[in-house]
């Protein structure tokens, strides 16, 4: 108790200032900006020079920044109002592209509305974290297991929909959102071991009946790359060399010899990560961590200042969210972890991911920057 | 400025009802939010371990990995597998051929360096306009091929001055080539560029490496069989992406060579005599269902097509008036006129409507009641009272207008959909038509118009709506041939492996058989498409025959004559003048060839057609090759034959 009121009564000078008045957050602003500018500059070398590359990533950062100033200016209580239908509408999106979505290099995730074909499964990472805030932010914290129960429904469909697709990246991304809206929740630790044991004696039934044999494989490509040097292992064995030639200091801007002899693939998306590491070495990979750390620190600070519990816990779910996406690549793209198809955020080009995760950005500033201001 | 974000939210009272207690569950988030916190800060840090292991401790292998051992993965294409006839006659090999590749990314000065080529060899506008309009879809670091088949003399000249032109290399590779040129292109069909379609369609990693991809024909539909399988190799490169030396090597499967059924001597004749009509003959093996012969004239060489024919010849074949692009034999749709006759006959007696004995008398019309139009027939002054072995025998048009009226066009739809009419037979080709049967649906379906009984009249003798491919025919009387035994088309006899040359025969593919109520009713048709031959209609050919045959004559209308109007064939231009069909099997007592001709404007199908039949099943059966050959000279079209006359169906 004590420490909430006194975290309550630092609210800033920097409320009434102007980037306030439009709702927006300065230092988390700048972290995003930052990262943004540095994918731009990668992006140049890494999509060999082409200034076509580099216009249409700014384009699309662009847009992802007006959705998230648009978002901004929406009080929460939109959101909260929405939460339940934008879910539904995400879940009958999703069975709708069951019966009649495009397949695209194997996986069935696209819906052809004839104008615009998009995905609906990124609805969800948007949809999932604001259920899951619904649903909890009526239920008594921390919750028991009835509501425990409840939470993990809502969870476990999208993303049992979305692994059949299959897209197994998405699906880990919609998982983490709901686990880790659990756990904001306050689970207890008890509940958690239960359930993590739940979910143990689910992942031999999961490798058997719902993963792909493509996903399968990259596993085992993965626990042995050079199995499959034709395939995934490739881009793993070139990523890493990629990265481990870069050194300390890196070979220097443009001077990256393995994205530009094409030896590594999907260098300028998935890959860019390795390419970044070849030229700007572990300086440049290290200053990319600790601004992605420091975005997600001021989130989750900003989480903790929300006004409700809704507000606290979507927040906090949107932030883990970023974080998946930016430790699932560099960890794929160094080797720490398997091939996942998911894009370093901000940094990767293109991918529609872009802008659900501004969007969930938009929404982070409209939950902190709404609070009630209050004086003691 | 008054940020009052709750004054409205419902989250307030719904938190009154529940008892939460807000400032309780700030508390608890925000000790789970250092811890999250935390968890991040440990992720991050496990990362940034992995790229101290990476760049620090490793930094010195990796380098050596990036720099001097640059590792260049290379798709080995497998060598496509030979085509052969079934008596092992080389039908398509591969030729080793050299050809110019430049890297535009090695390349400083492009336009420079074409021209000095262009000193040295020949380059048309058309290889600088394939060379750009390739370069645009590939990649700089990728060779884009210039000049195919360069001669030696060539190849000498560039060799010399090859090392001051960086990222201008000479390629070994295989080129198709089909050695006969024309001979059988319509089954073999050939290999071109892969293009943007099937660029979409295909596995990229089996394609990786290969340019070529087969189009139609044999070429086509097997192409699984021919293509083998990519393997790779990991080769060590220098710092300008030339390979130094290969590290390790997953050699490709080769492609698998086929055998067809067809046999290239059966399959000249049949292209030979065909020759000056355009038109098709399939021959089949009745036992099997082997295609001994599939002609469609006229022919192309589908050599020019394997790198690219150029736009002003691909040009002259495909606006040609006599396209020679179409196989005739597969996807050309006929009316088949008289030769649908046995079928009708056999629906006849299958239905109980007719049996053998049942007479009509034809006066050299046909009325239908209350209708003034005459229905005439092929034969002006009639063929008297006849039975179904006359009617077949002399090619009876009353009779059979009756018979198709008593059937009805619905059951006689039904009836001949058995013997695969009006859908595809299912033959290994691609492309292949399904022509049509038509019936009362069908019409309301296509027309959008009720059925006649007039229409029926025309179906019946195989006029109106009815269409039929070559391919349809000879299986059909095949068919006939075995008394209703089926087996699907097929041009593959048999695949080797051509590394072991074993031979892996590929055995009949049975259809659902002609299920007829009586084994019986076999007999009066099939007689009397003897008596066709022996002093029917096509009485000539059986002249000095040496075994016997079994066949029908038939005339197709292209165009329709009005009411008392007479066809005079000397007064029609040639495209006016009717198709002429024959379809025959033999020998009667043992089938062992099946065949179906037409001639486009043949005129009739006793006078021209049927002699053109007789050929090719003297050649099968009495090894007759050489002497068909030149004799197609007398096969020209003769208006003065014993129904050339007549009109209609004969």
């Amino acid at each position: 108790m004590r420490g909430r009121m006194e975290r309550n009564d630092m609210d800033r000078p920097d409320d009434r200032r102007f980037l306030h008045l439009i709702h927006l957050d300065l230092p988390l602003l700048l972290g995003l900006m930052a990262v943004s500018g540095m994918g731009l500059v990668v992006l140049y070398s890494a999509g060999q020079q082409k200034p076509d590359l580099v216009l249409g990533q700014a384009i699309r950062l662009g847009l992802g920044f007006v959705v998230m100033l648009t978002l901004a200016q929406l009080p929460p209580r939109y959101f909260w109002f929405w939460s339940p239908w934008l879910y539904l509408a995400g879940i009958v999106l999703l069975l709708a592209v069951m019966v009649v979505g495009d397949i695209s290099k194997g996986a069935q995730r696209w819906l052809d509305l004839g104008v615009v074909r998009f995905q609906p499964s990124e609805i969800m990472k948007l949809a999932v974290p604001m259920m899951m805030a619904w649903f909890f932010a009526e239920k008594l914290l921390p919750p028991r297991w009835p509501h425990l129960l409840g939470g993990a429904l809502v969870t476990a469909i999208p993303f049992i929909l979305i692994a059949e697709q299959p897209d197994l990246g998405t699906a880990l991304v919609v998982g983490c959102a709901g686990a880790s809206a659990l756990f904001l929740a306050g689970l207890s630790w008890w509940l958690m071991a239960g359930l993590a044991g739940v979910l143990g004696a689910a992942i031999p039934l999961f490798w058997t009946f719902v993963m792909h044999d493509y996903q399968r494989q990259r596993v085992w490509t993965f626990l042995d790359p050079e199995s499959d040097p034709l395939g995934a292992g490739y881009h793993i064995i070139q990523s890493k060399i990629a990265i481990g030639a870069g050194g300390i200091y890196g070979k220097g801007w443009l001077n990256g010899t393995q994205s530009h002899l094409d030896f590594l693939p999907e260098g300028s998306t998935d890959f860019i990560f390795a390419a970044f590491a070849e030229e700007f070495g572990l300086v440049g990979g290290g200053l990319l961590l600790t601004l992605y750390f420091f975005i997600i620190a001021r989130s989750l600070y900003m989480a903790a200042y929300a006004p409700d519990t809704y507000g606290r816990l979507l927040a906090g779910s949107l932030t883990l969210i970023f974080f998946i996406y930016a430790f699932v690549n560099s960890g794929m793209v160094s080797g720490l972890l398997p091939v996942v198809g998911l894009p370093l955020p901000l940094f990767s080009y293109g991918g529609t991911s872009l802008v659900t995760i501004m969007a969930g950005f938009g929404i982070l500033m409209s939950i902190y920057s709404h609070r009630r201001p209050r004086s003691r | 400025m008054n940020l009052s974000y709750y004054a409205k939210a419902p989250v307030d009272e719904l938190k009154i009802r529940v008892g939460k207690n807000n400032a309780a569950e700030s508390e608890l988030f925000f000790r789970r939010a250092l811890l999250v916190l935390f968890a991040v800060f440990l992720a991050f840090l496990a990362v940034a371990g992995r790229l101290v292991y990476l760049q620090v401790l490793n930094h010195d292998r990796f380098t050596t990995l990036a720099d001097s051992n640059r590792i260049r993965l290379q798709p080995l294409t497998p060598t496509r597998g030979f085509i052969f006839d079934r008596n092992g006659v080389l039908l398509a090999d591969n030729l080793a051929s050299y050809h110019l590749e430049i890297t535009r990314e090695q390349v400083k000065d492009l336009d420079a360096t074409l021209v000095e080529l262009r000193e040295r060899i020949v380059l048309t506008d058309a290889d600088l306009e394939r060379f750009r309009r390739l370069a645009r879809r590939s990649t700089p670091y990728n060779g884009v091929p210039l000049r195919f088949q360069l001669t030696d003399e060539e190849i000498a000249k560039l060799a010399i001055d090859l090392y001051r032109l960086p990222g201008v290399d000479i390629k070994a590779d295989l080129t198709r080539r089909y050695p006969l040129g024309t001979r059988a292109v319509h089954v073999l069909g050939y290999v071109g560029r892969i293009d943007e379609n099937e660029l979409r369609r295909i596995d990229p990693g089996q394609y990786s490496g290969s340019t070529h991809i087969g189009k139609i024909g044999v070429e086509q539909s097997y192409e699984d069989v021919l293509r083998g399988r990519t393997g790779w190799q990991q080769v060590e490169t220098n710092a300008e992406g030339r390979p130094l030396r290969v590290l390790s090597r997953n050699p490709p499967t080769p492609g698998q060579n086929i055998y067809l059924s067809i046999d290239i001597r059966l399959q000249a004749v049949a292209e030979q005599v065909l020759e000056g009509y355009n038109g098709a003959i399939v021959a089949l093996d009745p036992r099997n269902g082997e295609v001994l012969a599939l002609a469609s004239q006229p022919l192309y060489d589908p050599n020019p097509f394997v790198n690219g024919i150029d736009a002003v010849s691909y040009r002259k074949l495909n606006t040609s008036e006599d396209k020679p692009l179409l196989n005739r034999a597969l996807r050309g749709m006929y009316p088949p006129g008289s030769t649908i006759k046995p079928l009708m006959a056999l629906a006849g007696l299958d239905y109980g409507v007719v049996n053998r004995y049942s007479g009509v008398f034809c006066p050299g019309f046909y009325r239908l009641p209350g209708v003034d139009h005459k229905f005439r027939d092929w034969k002006r002054g009639g063929h008297g009272s006849v039975d179904m072995d006359r009617a077949i025998a002399q090619s009876c048009d009353v009779y059979f207008y009756d018979l198709a009226l008593n059937i009805g066009i619905d059951r006689t739809h039904d009836f001949l959909d058995q013997f695969s009419m009006g859908r595809p037979t299912g033959i290994d080709l691609p492309g292949e038509k399904g022509g049509v049967v038509p019936s009362q649906a069908w019409k309301r379906k296509s027309y959008k118009q009720p059925w006649f009984a007039g229409d029926t009249l025309s179906a019946g003798i195989g006029q109106g709506y009815f269409l039929a491919t070559p391919l349809q025919l000879a299986h059909a009387v095949a068919t006939l041939s075995q008394r209703g035994i089926r087996f699907l088309p097929r041009v593959l006899h048999a695949t080797e492996d051509p590394g072991t040359r074993v031979k892996t025969l590929e055995s009949p593919r049975p259809a659902p058989p002609v299920a007829v109520k009586n084994l019986r009713s076999w007999d009066p048709v099939l007689n009397g498409m003897i008596h066709v031959v022996e002093g029917g209609t096509a009485h000539r050919i059986g002249i000095g025959a040496k075994y016997r045959i079994a066949g029908k004559t038939g005339t197709a209308q292209v165009f329709t004559l009005g009411q008392g109007e007479k066809y005079n064939a000397k007064q029609l231009s040639k495209n006016l003048l009717d198709h002429a069909l024959f379809i025959a099997f033999a020998p009667v007592e043992d089938p062992r060839i099946a065949v179906a001709v037409i001639a486009e404007h043949g005129g009739g199908g006793s006078s021209t057609a049927a002699p053109l039949a007789r050929k090719v099943m003297d050649a099968w059966l009495l090894d007759k090759y050489e002497e068909a050959a030149p004799a197609d000279s007398s096969s020209k079209p003769e208006p003065q034959g014993l129904d050339a006359g007549s009109h209609g169906t004969e």
